[in-house]
């Protein structure tokens, strides 16, 4: 009980610091419109599993994972209600449907032990290229491995706990896998086996707590913000890059079409650092499973360059998290002399970008890392007036001559000649 | 005028009274760009051909501001699209049609936002809802059952979601369609886009358009097809390189038309 409380206490403290963190995002999003199309989208895309499936294998035992973990957590309820009060097996009473969906419960643990195996072979023997990308070394990789134990644990603990739990082996009702498996524990005297139920009873659901709190720590979080993030990511054509408010106003006072205000003259233009960037950017970063879909299709990143969405939204992560520590620590934000643009993204990686949108058409949970290459770059060219030179002649001449190139607009119709 | 097409600009119809059907935007590489000059010409044959009224800005035309827009300078775009917006209002447009899918995604996609409200079609869209309407009819040609590769630009595809139009034009012809290995929705990019093409890369192991030429290298066919007059510079200069007997011919969607027509 008191693991409980503690456990989900903690994990109130993450939720909130999580909320208060993705809120340190101070640039404009789009108004939430269209609740409709948004629901649906949350419901085909990330209940569905819609986007996962376009690479069916790393889809289909994705999808193992996700049913196995939807399906055997509602066990969770009797384990839960057992711990509180002392019962033991409260549900067994319903007989067939109990049976049933214990059957099934186990069915799905050696279901998603097999995918969880085969993950980590991926991962660790296979070595697939998205897997072994720079971002990916140190922590990113233990994160993942970490992640992949824990279910193998967890799974693990499930069956052995049904296992050695003789009065449910006599039930002889939904032990389709454990059956197998008690057999093992023949050997062992009745007291035996009981301790040995009650602590693979109490490793699992310990475990699962701990499991619980880890997820703000690791890119496993997207087990719950792939929800909010499929219902607040982009409704409108892809190839529609937001136009920036603060600018219209401005263009409008040069136009004549408006007068300025008191307050225009501190506008930053585009983002140097988390908080210039929308609170949806940082959810976006926040429910990043670092699974590389993205990189794997970037052509700059195919062709060698530096540029890697994920580790955009990596790095935009890992600030957020400097940030949000910074003002634990002095209640406030006190500068320290980093900025997300320079000391975690580079230029270089910045102007690779060709905005072709395969990264945000690739992400199984609509994340959108060019939305913050792109505010990026905006910073580049509009406070530090910093673009390659190249850009810079291609800008003078879109100025003075309305092209890229230096010819003249009068001479628009001689195409023809 | 040194050929028999018949342009004329959207001023001289309405000094006539006559607004046209629709707006042909040309954009700056089909005004300036040599090999994109022989596509707007290619589409004003088609126009032409179905007896499609239409008027061109000539230097009324600027800019869209799009690779001001993706290289960060939202104010160069919004200038840029403000002006147009005020010059395509002031001669009461209402539809546009264009062969470059970046002028096509601004006009369509941010253009709104600004108070510039139009129906925007890239012109295989405009084609295909020409033979639709049965203004326009596409049939055989010379070439029936030849093998063309269709490049997927991303501002069409990825961007706009469209990719069955050209593909239905390439049908149209009788061809048979060579897909890529990464074609539609995976279509890589030709290297082109986001301010790229004016710029040199980063360094890296080898180019984007190089990276898909050796993709087009692998599908034999002779005629590469697309439907962006910057994925055809770029992918004519990726496949600079190949063999004599691989040597291939990209061409714009417009040009295979009337190519098989005999324009």
């Amino acid at each position: 009980m008191l693991i409980l409380i503690t456990s989900l206490g903690f994990f109130i403290r993450n939720i909130n610091r999580l909320r208060r963190n993705i809120n340190i995002g101070n640039g404009q999003t789009e108004p939430i419109t269209n609740k409709p199309e948004r629901w649906r989208n949350m419901l085909r895309i990330a209940l569905g599993q819609s986007k996962m499936v376009t690479r069916p294998i790393a889809g289909t035992l994705h999808l193992i994972v996700y049913l196995g973990f939807i399906i055997i957590n509602i066990e969770l309820i009797e384990i839960l209600i057992d711990g509180i009060f002392g019962t033991h097996r409260i549900f067994s009473s319903a007989g067939v449907l109990y049976g049933f969906l214990i059957g099934s419960f186990e069915v799905f643990a050696v279901l998603v032990l097999i995918s969880v195996i085969i993950f980590w072979i991926r991962r660790n023997i296979i070595r697939i290229k998205r897997f072994r990308e720079v971002e990916m070394k140190g922590w990113p990789k233990l994160d993942a491995d970490l992640i992949l134990y824990f279910e193998i644990l967890l799974m693990s603990l499930f069956l052995l706990m049904n296992a050695t739990d003789v009065e449910f082996q006599n039930m002889n009702n939904g032990n389709i896998i454990s059956s197998f498996i008690y057999p093992f524990f023949s050997d062992y005297s009745i007291d035996t086996l009981h301790v040995l139920e009650r602590s693979f009873w109490w490793t699992h659901i310990v475990g699962i707590l701990i499991f619980l709190n880890y997820l703000y720590y690791s890119k496993h979080l997207h087990i719950i913000l792939a929800f909010p993030n499929t219902f607040y990511g982009s409704i409108s054509k892809i190839g529609r890059l937001n136009n920036m408010k603060s600018v219209t106003n401005e263009v409008n006072i040069m136009m004549g079409k408006a007068v300025e205000s008191e307050n225009s003259n501190d506008v930053k233009f585009g983002a140097s650092d988390v908080t210039d960037l929308s609170w949806l950017q940082l959810l976006n970063a926040y429910s990043c499973t670092e699974c590389g879909r993205c990189t794997s299709v970037c052509p700059a990143n195919i062709t060698g360059k530096k540029l890697s969405p994920r580790k955009i939204m990596m790095d935009t992560r890992d600030r957020i998290e400097e940030v949000g520590k910074n003002i634990d620590k002095h209640g406030e934000f006190i500068s320290d002399d980093k900025k997300l643009l320079g000391d975690y993204i580079s230029r270089e990686e910045l102007w690779a970008c060709t905005s072709c949108n395969a990264c945000v058409e690739e992400c199984p949970i609509s994340i959108d890392p060019l939305s913050i290459i792109m505010d990026m770059r905006r910073n580049l060219v509009m406070e530090e007036s910093s673009a390659p030179n190249e850009l810079n002649n291609m800008m003078n001449n879109i100025e003075n001559n309305g092209a890229p190139w230096p010819y003249n607009q009068q001479d628009r119709l001689n195409w023809n000649e | 005028m040194m050929n028999n097409l018949k342009i004329k600009t959207i001023e001289e119809f309405l000094n006539e009274g006559i607004s046209p059907e629709i707006l042909f935007w040309v954009g700056c590489a089909g005004s300036f760009d040599d090999r994109a000059k022989k596509i707007t010409k290619a589409f004003v044959k088609i126009l032409n051909s179905a007896n499609i009224s239409f008027g061109v800005l000539g230097k009324d035309e600027s800019c869209t501001g799009d690779p001001a827009k993706r290289a960060g300078n939202e104010f160069l775009f919004q200038m840029q699209a403000m002006t147009n917006i005020e010059v395509l209002n002031s001669f009461d447009i209402k539809t546009i049609v264009t062969t470059c899918p970046h002028c096509f995604n601004t006009l369509k996609n941010e253009y709104p936002d600004l108070g510039g409200n139009y129906k925007v079609y890239h012109h295989t869209q405009f084609i295909n809802k020409l033979l639709e309407e049965g203004r326009f009819s596409i049939e055989g040609g010379s070439y029936k059952g030849k093998k063309i590769t269709y490049h997927d630009p991303c501002f069409l595809g990825r961007a706009n979601n469209e990719y069955n139009a050209p593909r239905n034009l390439i049908k149209k012809i009788d061809a048979e369609l060579a897909e890529l290995k990464r074609c539609k929705s995976k279509a890589l990019c030709c290297g082109a886009g986001g301010a790229q093409m004016f710029k040199e890369s980063e360094k890296g192991k080898t180019e984007i358009n190089l990276e898909r030429a050796e993709e087009i290298k692998k599908n034999t066919s002779k005629i590469v097809a697309t439907g962006c007059p910057f994925c055809n510079t770029m992918l004519t200069d990726g496949a600079k390189s190949f063999e004599a007997d691989k040597q291939v011919e990209v061409l714009d969607i417009a040009e295979l038309i009337v190519r098989a027509k005999d324009l």
